[in-house]
This record gives C-alpha cells, structure tokens and sequence, in this order.
C-alpha cells in the first residue's frame, strides 16, 4: 500500500463521513426533539437523488436541478410531516417504527414503479468535471472534493445555526428536555416541523449530491440509513457534534477497512485466508465499533438527553 | 393495552382464549389432506412457509409483545439458522441431528453476543442496535464468497434425519414443520405463564419496580432474547430444508420489518396473534402481488392507515367487533 492510495482512501472516507454526516444531522434531531425513529429518512435521500436526475433532464442544468430538486425535497419532506408524523408524536416507538416502514415502502416501491429498477445516473456539472493533481501520478477527481467541501460547509452552517440563533437554542433546548420547552410556551410541534422539514433537506441534499459519482438505485437509501443510524447511535441522539465526530469516524473506519483489511490481515495469516476473512472483518468492523462504543458508553459519545 | 385485548372476560376465559388456537392448528393439521382438493403442492407448501415464518414471528412477539423490546434484527437469526444448514451441506454434512442443533446454537450465541450490548440500551437505542447488529449479520454474509456471497447458495439436497430422507415427502414435511410450530406456540405460551414470563412481563410494564423486588432485568431480558433468537434459528433450519436454497436476502433488515410486521398485524402479546399475522401478510403478499409486482406501493400506505386507526391488530378489531355485539 503505497502513501499516496492511503491518501486517496482517507478522502473518500471523509467523503462518506460529511454524507453521513448530512443524512444523520436530520434524524439525530428529529429522534433528539421529539424521540421520533424514521425509517423512510433513507428513502428521502434517495428521493433527492432522483428528483434531481428528474429536473436535470427537464432542465439540462446541474444548479437548475439542484435547487428545484432540494424544493421539492423540503415540500415532500413537510407533506410526509403533515400527513403522517404529526399524528404519531407521543405514540409508541412501535407505531413510529411501522408507520415509517410503511412509507419507506411505499417510496421505495413507488421510485421503482416511476424510474424503474435499473441505476440511473446523473451527470456532473462541466466545470467540476476534471480531476486535480495531488502528488505525482496521483489524481482525484473535482467533484469528489466538492462534495466534502459542501459536507463540511453544511456542517459549519449547521454549528452556526445550532450554536448561534434562538431557532438552534429551541432546537437545543427540545432536545434535552422537550416537556420543558414546551412547558415555557414554546410551539414545540412547530419547531418539529421546521427540523423535521429541515432535516429531509439535508438527506436530499446529500442524494444530489453523490447522485454523480453512485448510481441512482432503489436500494441507495437503505444502506445509508443504517450507516446514519450506527453514527447517531455512536454520536448519542440528539448531538449535532456527535454525529459530526461519528460520522467522519464511520466514514474513515469504513472505506479504510475495506481497502487495507485483506493487506493488513496479510501481516499475520495466509494470503488466501487473508482474502476470504478481510473483507468479512471489514463489513463488521463498523457495528464491532459500534459495540464497543455503547458497551463503555451505553448512550454514546456525546448524550444530548439529560438522564 | 395488548395484554388487556388479549384477556377475554373472567367466566368465557378458558373457552374462549383456548378456542382460537385449537381452530387454528386443527385447520393447519387438516391443510394435507383438503391440499389434493384445491390448491395440491401448491397450497401445502405455501402453507408450510407460513408456519416456518410463524415460528420466528411467535419467537419475535416473545420480545416485542411480552418484553416491549422493538427487535430489528430478528431476520438476522433466522439467516444463521439457514446458513448453518447450507454451509453443512457445502461440507458433505445434511444430516438434521447434526445441522438443527448447530442452527439453533449458533442463532443463540449471535443472540447471547449481541444481547450483551443491546441489553444494555432502551428505547430508540435498541431498535437502531438490534437494526445494525442485523446488517452486520447481512453483510458478513454477502462478503462469504465461499458460500456464494451476493448470490447465495444452493443445498444439493434436503436434510436427512438419522440417514433417512424422509424431509423429501412434501407431507412428512409440512407435518414435521407442524410439529415444530406446535412445539414452539406450546413451549412460548408455557414460558410467559411461568414464573419467569411474569418478571419480563412485569418488566415490561415497570422495569424499575422489578428491579426494586430484587430480580435482575437485564439477565432476564437476556435470556428471553436468547430464546427468540434460537427459536427463529429454528426456523430458519426448516426455512433452508423448504427452499434448499439460503441467501444473505433472509437476513436483510427489510425482512426484520416485515416480521414486526406480521406481529403486530395479527396483534401483539398473544403468541395466537403471530400467528394469524404471519398467515395475514403473506395471503395479502400473494394476493396484492397478483395485481402488480410493486405490490409494496399499495402495502406500504395500507400499513400506516393500520398503525393510525387499528392499532390492536386483526385479533384487537375481532375483539372490538365481538365486544360491540354484546353491547348492542
């Protein structure tokens, strides 16, 4: 392995990172402010991948496709909000849980049934379509460190808005004790709705974003949803900072396992055992983190509740 | 709530809870011989598939219904269970005294190991623990390219028991399948009567007041997790020997849902519940997927309406029905 493919590895490991990062933002709050586990926030990230291979080819235009798409995004986020969510607040995690898999179902299903089964692609904006020199023989494509680039402006953008203005203390405040906000008179199902709103933004984004480089398939958000699940779950719900710090620990542990496990497993066994337990090890490294995390810490890295 | 829907009145208690399983298993004990009038193998191994998906399904009401612990991962067992038998087989061994025990073991010790870590958790946390340590068991599986990865792998022949290949009978097998389904509801509705299924039932309804009596809830809810999970790895044994075919698509987290799916359908804390539930999804499953293949379309929104206006499952609305009878 030589230094510059660990390079090249650990960016896509940060490009994964600000992904995940962008999809549990929405769902950690969500779950934070008003204990509320979505099932479909994966399929909204798909959405907004489609949306935008959608509009682009109405459009012809990247930017065109991207703020229609985001539109419609956030619009479908708050239809789902106001049809569905809103009468579940309070119920049972079990009646969250069946409702969203409903829904999941029903996009998923629903995407496969407009677009079809096949991946789709969406092509990247002209401009950003090179690749950049980072060391000698070694290039990295443009729109790869766009989408880290954004990731983290997004985060920065979120630290403000979190950290900085009365809505993000409310958030805050919602998810440490949402009685109490709620108590002192605050509209705590408008503030959902704003974060929930909000929150199905960022997954859409997120699906523009990387719609480029993966294909657009009907079973894209599921795998990430259960990735935003494990950084949430490592972060603590609730914890904008945690699902930063966990994201970007995911998206590193993940992609770094997958490329080096078999070589580093060459260190101390056979090359063709090597081989068959390293990418076995790798798809489990992730969750054995995750283990571990909430074995010493049962609510994760950075509780937001106050026990 | 479950548990008061599933409670008739004091004087028709023994009449009326037991009436609903006898029809129950009296009709599927009867299901071979009508199969030959309508239906033939068809329906006797539709209705073999039922019941191997009721016994993971009454092993998950164990957890959701008796214990209130949302389990997402319970698929995750019933996948080892069938890769126990596959990997077998892939070694030359399909012999069911060998293979069963390995299925069941090996889904106890998944569940023993993860447990460890779920146990700890509640809540929100649980769901998304049990979720992950499913995927973990999902992906694992897919990346096992000597067994097939991806695309799974077949099993050259059903299981043999004691050097008899007697599983390869479509009748023997169902009625073994029977037998083990029985077995389960029998052995489950023993266990939440007991002693025991009163401290997790208890625990259920007030952790900290169980605890405060001096039981200790976490090896409790352990040990009941445990048992789910060995008794879908039995089901996934009889899932393997039905198909002769397993894949990491068993373990897959949609198959997690769709078992709290049949759950909750039927209704939730009653065992009879998991039962008709499971018999519920996969009728609607072949009827609706008649109509289109993306039959999901439809499912999925009808699935919310259930969880917004009929909350107790079908035996809660045959419970609601009855009820309103006698009022009136």
């Amino acid at each position: 392995m030589s230094a510059g493919l660990v390079i090249v590895q650990i960016l896509n490991g940060l490009q994964l990172g600000v992904l995940l990062f962008l999809i549990a933002a929405g769902l950690t709050l969500v779950f934070g402010v008003m204990d509320f586990i979505n099932l479909a926030h994966g399929a909204q990230y798909m959405l907004g991948a489609y949306l935008a291979v959608a509009f682009f080819a109405l459009t012809d235009s990247f930017l065109m496709a991207l703020v229609l798409a985001l539109a419609a995004a956030l619009a479908f986020g708050l239809a789902l909000e106001f049809l569905v969510f809103r009468h579940l607040y309070g119920r049972d995690h079990l009646d969250h849980v069946i409702a969203t898999f409903g829904i999941l179902l029903f996009i998923n299903h629903g995407v496969k049934l407009i677009w079809g089964a096949a991946p789709l692609s969406l092509p990247m904006p002209d401009l950003l379509s090179g690749s950049v020199r980072l060391m000698d023989g070694l290039l990295y494509p443009v729109w790869r460190l766009v989408v880290i680039a954004s990731g983290l402006a997004t985060a920065a953008f979120l630290y403000l808005l979190v950290v900085h203005t009365r809505t993000g203390m409310l958030v805050r405040a919602g998810a440490s004790n949402a009685r109490m906000v709620s108590a002192l008179g605050v509209d705590i199902r408008r503030l959902f709705m704003i974060v929930f709103g909000f929150g199905a933004m960022l997954a859409g984004f997120a699906g523009i974003m990387v719609a480029p480089i993966l294909s657009v398939d009907p079973g894209m958000g599921d795998t990430v949803l259960i990735l935003a699940f494990v950084v949430i779950v490592i972060g603590g719900i609730g914890s904008i900072r945690g699902a930063f710090v966990a994201a970007l620990l995911i998206g590193l542990v993940d992609t770094l396992g997958r490329s080096f496990s078999v070589d580093i497993l060459r260190l101390i066994m056979g090359p063709s055992s090597a081989r068959t337990v390293g990418p076995a090890l790798a798809s489990m490294s992730i969750y054995l983190l995750m283990a571990v995390v909430l074995y010493v810490r049962p609510t994760g890295l950075f509780p937001a509740k106050a026990r | 709530m479950a548990l008061a829907t599933s409670l008739p009145p004091a004087q028709s208690h023994r009449l009326g809870a037991e009436a609903l399983p006898i029809a129950m298993f009296l009709l599927l004990v009867t299901i071979p011989i009508l199969a030959p009038l309508a239906g033939g193998g068809y329906l006797l191994s539709f209705s073999a598939r039922v019941m191997i998906f009721a016994i993971a399904a009454v092993a998950l009401d164990l957890l959701v219904g008796y214990c209130g612990l949302i389990s997402f991962g319970h698929a995750a067992f019933i996948g080892l269970g069938a890769y126990a038998v596959g990997i077998l087989s892939a070694h030359g061994i399909s012999e069911a005294l060998m293979s069963l025990p390995v299925a069941i073991a090996v889904a106890a010790l998944f569940a023993f190991l993860t447990g460890l870590v779920c146990m700890r958790t509640s809540g929100v946390y649980f769901i998304m623990i049990t979720l992950a340590f499913g995927q973990m068991a999902f992906f694992t599986a897919s990346s096992l390219a000597p067994y097939g990865g991806d695309d799974g792998l077949t099993i050259a022949t059903r299981n043999t028991i004691a050097g008899l290949s007697v599983l390869n009978n479509e009748r023997v097998f169902y009625y073994v399948v029977f037998g083990c389904l029985l077995g389960c509801y029998v052995f489950c509705r023993a266990l939440v009567a007991s002693r025991f299924g009163r401290v997790v039932r208890g625990a259920k309804e007030n952790p900290v007041r169980i605890a405060t009596i001096g039981f200790d809830v976490y090896r409790f809810q352990l040990t009941i997790y445990i048992i789910a999970g060995a008794l879908a790895g039995l089901s996934g044994f009889l899932l393997a020997n039905a198909t002769e075919f397993v894949s990491p698509a068993y373990m897959s987290w949609q198959r997690s849902g769709e078992l709290i799916v049949m759950v909750l359908l039927g209704g939730l804390g009653s065992l009879n519940g998991a039962i008709i539930g499971t018999a519920a999804y996969l009728l609607a499953e072949e009827w609706l997927s008649g109509f289109t293949e993306h039959w999901k379309v439809i499912f999925g929104p009808a699935l919310v309406l259930v969880v917004l206006f009929a909350r107790g499952g079908l035996i809660g609305l045959a419970a609601a029905l009855v009820r309103g009878r006698r009022h009136a």
